[in-house]
């Protein structure tokens, strides 16, 4: 391939992939809200448009146009990196996914992954724990204990649930023997699904991811009852959407991260059979991740609106006491179960 | 039932009230994932239930028959004020919120007022007002009466000061106010008897 297709095909992507996340995050307000409402037996935003389909346009721009303050006491400087880190971080995280495999035109083969870096479980990890940067640096700089009780409790907790997290992704590298995410998605065709091989490992990832993205019920550095809102607890107008964003985001790149780790990816079983055409399949595969995506996003937002909050020592409790033993305990047993040859022979000689 | 009440606790108010035991959770309640399970199902069910919602504007819930909003004043069958400033409305009223002047019909002025005293003005502080419908049940002239129409907010309080200009109802037959919904047949009957002391 030529380099400057190179570098168009890239740029294309590049930016398709960051639209694409940012109207997912936009409407994922929009359906948050409607799904609150649709759970607790009312109707949610109708207004703005038909079934208030422009209700995050509005949001949007009542964001842009409220009045912008800083306060006094707050250092300057990091209150603005603050929201931008953690929208930028959340951005970068969409690099390393697969959202197909790839797509043939013209004789050449155009991969539908940014970047298939080798060790694209390593960065995904590296980005994620600068994302708590955001959360503490905004919540230091605004001054005010509140902000900061909130940064504290994020980052605590996000460090707590990562370590939990990181090794149930250990048992999945050692399954998968790989740490490339395009090889991970890969590796699932049919009905390899990873959760089928590693359920434990899901579950474990599963719950951290929702302690990583702040959301419900580990939604302790933002609760409103206690904290006034929490890390942003200061911030107004569009740093505070900022915030709001990239916490949808994460959402949606944790959505697009647990289906791409355990449930196929872009992977469809039998799909196959109906679709011949590989770029025709390359489109479905698409159309399949962004499906599981949908209903991860729904899933979350669905526990959000079922669950009550923990208590904060029960979520130290629940993340060091429970699930990172049981994360050391599925590493075992993968080990186990992978090296089941040898240990038999051991015990017959 | 026997032991509650030998506890001396309060009676409970239906039969499904447990007494609340603090013992050991078994493994399968410790695990918390059936619990969130069966709780997320609860939800879930919620999601395609009918919707209690009225969606104001467009749609609005009916009110009851004798439902009393803000007050219109009446006009005759050739469009004359029935209103002749008695006062006994104001007098009637509990909240003190109705306030007149009085005044002499003149010459040539049969067509606007029916008898020849007649309210110059005509107030109602809507804010006082307790819509308890006191005076429509005072006015011997069948002058007043509370319709099912809703007072509309304002942005001032002076705004709520209705004058005869928002009060009496329009000359024209589809400017007039429909009150057969307040003034029953019923109560025609009961205001034309003279022997009960509220009609003399």
């Amino acid at each position: 391939m030529a380099l400057e297709t190179y570098i168009i095909y890239k740029l294309i992507l590049v930016v398709l992939v960051f639209a694409i996340t940012m109207v997912i995050a936009m409407y994922s307000t929009y359906a948050e809200r409607k799904v609150a409402g649709f759970l607790q037996d009312r109707l949610g935003p109708n207004r703005a448009g038909p079934f208030g389909i422009l209700q995050p346009v509005a949001d949007a721009v009542k964001l842009f146009m409220k009045e912008e303050t800083i306060p006094s006491v707050s250092n300057k400087t990091l209150f603005i990196i603050g929201p931008a880190l953690s929208l930028l971080t959340a951005c970068m995280t969409g690099v390393v996914i697969p959202w197909g495999t790839s797509l043939s035109f013209f004789g050449e083969n155009f991969s539908l992954q940014i970047a298939d870096v080798n060790i694209g479980i390593l960065y995904l990890f590296g980005v994620v724990s600068i994302g708590v940067y955001g959360i503490m640096i905004g919540g230091w700089a605004s001054n005010n204990k509140y902000s900061l009780l909130g940064a504290i409790r994020a980052s605590s907790q996000m460090i707590s649930y990562e370590v939990a997290m990181g090794l149930s992704i250990i048992a999945l590298i050692m399954t998968t023997g790989t740490l490339s995410v395009g090889e991970i998605a890969a590796q699932q065709h049919g009905w390899h699904w990873n959760i089928l091989i590693q359920p434990l490992g899901a579950l474990i990832f599963i719950v951290c991811a929702f302690a990583e993205t702040n959301r419900a019920p580990f939604d302790l550095p933002e609760c409103e009852q206690e904290l006034v809102g929490g890390y942003h607890t200061e911030y107004s107008s569009m740093k505070m959407g900022f915030y709001l964003f990239a916490e949808y985001i994460n959402m949606f790149i944790s959505a697009t991260v647990i289906s791409t780790f355990y449930f196929g990816g872009y992977n469809m079983p039998f799909i196959g059979r109906f679709v011949h055409d590989p770029n025709w399949l390359a489109l479905c595969g698409v159309a399949f991740l962004f499906a599981k995506i949908f209903f991860g996003i729904f899933f979350f937002m669905w526990v959000r609106w079922t669950l009550p909050r923990f208590r904060y020592d029960q979520l130290m409790n629940l993340g060091w006491k429970v699930l990172i033993p049981l994360s050391i305990l599925n590493i075992v047993l993968t080990g186990a179960w992978m090296m089941r040859h040898e240990i038999l022979n051991v015990f017959i000689k | 039932m026997y032991l509650l009440s030998k506890k001396r606790t309060m009676q409970p108010l239906t039969n499904r009230s447990k007494v609340v035991v603090k013992k050991e959770m078994s493994l399968y309640e410790k695990i918390y994932l059936p619990a969130i399970i069966s709780g997320m199902m609860i939800t879930f069910s919620h999601f395609f239930r009918k919707k209690p919602t009225i969606q104001y504007p467009e749609q609005k819930r009916e009110f009851s028959g004798t439902y009393r909003g803000q007050h219109v004043l009446k006009r005759d069958e050739i469009g004359a004020e029935r209103c002749t400033a008695c006062g006994l409305c104001a007098v009637a009223c509990p909240a003190e919120a109705i306030t007149m002047i009085a005044g002499e019909r003149k010459k040539g002025e049969e067509k606007l007022y029916r008898e020849e005293k007649y309210a110059v003005n005509y107030e109602i502080n809507m804010l006082r007002c307790i819509f308890c419908g006191d005076c429509e049940d005072a006015c011997p002239k069948e002058a007043i009466f509370l319709t099912d129409r809703m007072v509309k907010p304002e942005n001032n309080r002076g705004s709520f000061f209705y004058g005869k200009d928002i009060l009496v109802e329009g000359v024209e037959k589809e400017k007039r106010i429909d009150i057969s919904r307040r003034q029953t047949a019923e109560v025609l009957e009961f205001k034309k008897h003279k022997e009960f002391d509220h009609n003399r």
